[in-house]
This record gives structure tokens, C-alpha cells and sequence, in this order.
């Protein structure tokens, strides 16, 4: 194309300019974002968790440390997807949630080892493994849609890291949530059923990354 | 001058002049964009030889700092904002023209080689041109908007589509079912024996 054609396109870009208001910085959306599902997760763990059995579990060391690692990867992956989401930021960001979503896998398989590759202590727990997947899937994705009507305000120039970060995060945060609701330790087949349903969040967002690059 | 403080100044004066088109300022967003231009050019140069190609990048690297002039964040510089756009689009758009490159054959080949031999010929394109007006006419105004501004007039799909108001995407469609609608037109004609 033409120079002239570049001239043409300034003048009809410039005419009629609306006036826009910047966003603010990627790490207080994201905090503000965190502020508000904190709020939420709060007022359904203290309406329905036992938060006597929960304490008591994670007096334990393994056990807090890996809820720890838990939150962390969900708070860093959605700080990351804001930050992905703008043209002059790093890309280094999409590696930021990887150190604790290992920390979690770390801590979560020292558990499994515990029992060995068998199911866990005896009792109460059999079967519970289709719960803890519905649980994590069920509560991500409408915090997907939540997290994306705020992150597709950038307009992501390039839309898969933005999502694939995003569905860590919330799927991160569910699993932390679960926790208060999962009253035994982790076994090799909660831990396998909690990554599928991480990794079946993170698949949905992939394939839904198109949202994001249509602005709002 | 120092280069560095020419680099300094106009980074100044981008920032001024960004800072005011993000309050609706035209003026200075009109400057601002040509002021850029350049600067743009030069960095899609560097990865792409094709002065058409490079050109068409530049204008849809102006189209998209456009679509996302509130991402810059007026405390940062913005350069590198630029910058990354235009790296980002340029490498898209280069990425992709070499995609239909090597899977698509251009217009010009086509006829030459294998449709109509009489398109070679100065008398024929005269026939064809008489023989396309009234069925452009025929055409949505829509539709007969967009075929002309890009096979007729030459611009770019970006600048047609902000001329029209469109987004890029919407004016594909357009173009795509102007196309369709001319070759219902031309067969149309066949069956009524023109």
C-alpha cells in the first residue's frame, strides 16, 4: 500500500477522536480483582466450612505449606494475566505462577508418598474424587467468565498466555478453596484428579481466548 | 544534537502529545500518529523487504495502537509500548502473508496462466469493465462500498474498513459476500444468454 493511503487513514483515525480513560496498573486491577473473589470465598468458607477440622489439619506443616502454594499460584497467575494483558509488559510474567504451582505439586505428592500409591488413609474419604473435580471446574469457570469481563477491557494483542494464566489462577483459587471443605490428606488420585481439573479449566480457557481479544 | 537527547525529546514530546489524545484531543493525536509513522516504518523494515507488505503493516499497527490507545499507561514511557505493538503486529501480519504465500496463488498468475486467456487482452479488460459496472451496481451499497475501495480504489482492508466505520473483520464479511453476490450476478447473466 501507499504512503497516501497511511495519510488517508491518520486523518479519518484522528477525526471525530473520542476521549479515553487509561486503565490502572495491572497490579492494582489484579488486586482489586483478588479483593473482591476474597470476599466472596470468605463469606461461603465461613457460612459452610468447619473451620475447627481445617485448623486442625493444617497445623501441620506439609499441609500449610502446601494451601500456601495453593494460594500463591492463584494469586500470582491472575496478577500475571493483567500484566499479560498489555502490549509493553513481560513476557516473562507467564512463568511467574510456575514456582509455586511446583511447590504445590511438591508438597501435594510428599503426601501421596505417605500412603504409598494406595488410596489414602481408611474411611471416609472413598469416592470423593468426582466431587473435589465438579468443585474445582464448577466454581472456576464462572470466576473465568468474571476475571475475563475485566481482562478483555485491554484488548490483548495476543489472547493465549492472558488465558491460560487466567485459568490457573481461578483454578488455583478454587482448589484452595477446596481445601476447606476437604477434611482428609491428599492422595496420588486426589492429586491427579485436582491437576485434570486444573488442566481441563486451563483447556477451556485456551479454546475461549478469542473473548479476550474482542475488547469490551 | 546528541542522538540520545533527539531519542529524549521525542520521547517527551510522544508522551505530551499521547497524554493529550487519550482526553479526545485531536489535533495532537493527528501529530502524534504522524510523528510515529516513521518511527513504525523503520521497525517493520527491519524484518520485512516488501514496501507493500511493510506499508500495510504500518497502517494496521496504527489501526491497533488506536483500538488500545487506554492500555499506555500515561506515568510509563512510550516508546516501548510503541514498540511492542508494532513488533507484535508486524510479526503477525509478516507471519501470516507468507502463510497465504505459500499456500495461495496471486491474482495476476491465476489469469495469466490458467482462466481466461482473453484477460490478457487490452480489448477484453475493456469488455470485462462494461460487462462488471452495471452488475457492481446491482450490489447492497454496502457491499458495492467496500469491492470498490479495495479492488478498485487500492486501499488497504484496514483503512477501508475504518473508513466505512467497520471493524476489519466485519468488512471481510462484506467483501466476502459482495464476491459471492457478483458471481450469483454473473451467472445470472449466463443463464439469461449475455
Amino acid at each position: 500500500m501507499e504512503k497516501g493511503n497511511t495519510e488517508q487513514l491518520i486523518e479519518s483515525l484522528s477525526r471525530g477522536l473520542a476521549p479515553v480513560r487509561p486503565l490502572l496498573p495491572p497490579a492494582r486491577r489484579a488486586l482489586l480483582w483478588l479483593g473482591a473473589v476474597a470476599l466472596l470465598f470468605g463469606v461461603i468458607v465461613l457460612s459452610f466450612a468447619d473451620l475447627a477440622a481445617f485448623a486442625a489439619r493444617f497445623a501441620a506443616p506439609r499441609m500449610a505449606l502446601e494451601a500456601a502454594a495453593i494460594l500463591l499460584t492463584g494469586i500470582t497467575a491472575v496478577i500475571a494475566a493483567f500484566h499479560l494483558s498489555l502490549p509493553d509488559r513481560s513476557t516473562l510474567w507467564r512463568y511467574a505462577p510456575l514456582p509455586p504451582l511446583a511447590l504445590w505439586i511438591a508438597t501435594s505428592g510428599l503426601g501421596c508418598l505417605q500412603y504409598g500409591l494406595g488410596l489414602g488413609p481408611p474411611g471416609d474419604r472413598t469416592g470423593d474424587s468426582p466431587h473435589c473435580f465438579a468443585f474445582i471446574v464448577g466454581v472456576s469457570v464462572p470466576l473465568t467468565v468474571l476475571l475475563y469481563a475485566v481482562l478483555r477491557r485491554a484488548r490483548p494483542l495476543d489472547p493465549l498466555p492472558v488465558a491460560l494464566t487466567a485459568a490457573l489462577g481461578v483454578a488455583a483459587l478454587a482448589a484452595f478453596v477446596l481445601q476447606f471443605f476437604h477434611h482428609f490428606d491428599v492422595t496420588a488420585i486426589d492429586l491427579v484428579v485436582h491437576m485434570a481439573a486444573v488442566l481441563c479449566v486451563v483447556a477451556i480457557a485456551g479454546a475461549s481466548r478469542r473473548v479476550l481479544a474482542a475488547g469490551g | 544534537m546528541a542522538p540520545e537527547t533527539q531519542l529524549q525529546l521525542q520521547e517527551a514530546s510522544w508522551v505530551v502529545l499521547m497524554r493529550a489524545a487519550q482526553g479526545g484531543d485531536a489535533r495532537s493525536y493527528d501529530q502524534l500518529l504522524r510523528s510515529v509513522s516513521p518511527f513504525i516504518r523503520n521497525l517493520v523494515r527491519r524484518y520485512c523487504r516488501d514496501p507493500d507488505l511493510a506499508e500495510d503493516v504500518v497502517q494496521d499497527v496504527l489501526l491497533t495502537v488506536h483500538r488500545v490507545r487506554h492500555t499506555w499507561d500515561p506515568q510509563r514511557p512510550f516508546s516501548p509500548w510503541l514498540a511492542s505493538i508494532a513488533a507484535r503486529r508486524g510479526i503477525d501480519r509478516i507471519r501470516r502473508a507468507s502463510r497465504v504465500a505459500r499456500h495461495e496463488v496471486s491474482d495476476e498468475i491465476a489469469i495469466e496462466t490458467f482462466a481466461a486467456p482473453a484477460a490478457n487482452n487490452e480489448s477484453g479488460a475493456l469488455h470485462a469493465a462494461e460487462t462488471i459496472a452495471p452488475l457492481l451496481a446491482a450490489l447492497p451499497e454496502r457491499q458495492r462500498r467496500a469491492l470498490e475501495a479495495v479492488k478498485i480504489r487500492g486501499l488497504s482492508v484496514a483503512q477501508a474498513a475504518s473508513e466505512s466505520g467497520q471493524s476489519v473483520a466485519a468488512l471481510k464479511v462484506t467483501m466476502h459476500r459482495a464476491v459471492k453476490a457478483l458471481r450469483n450476478l454473473v451467472g445470472a447473466d449466463k443463464d439469461g444468454g449475455v
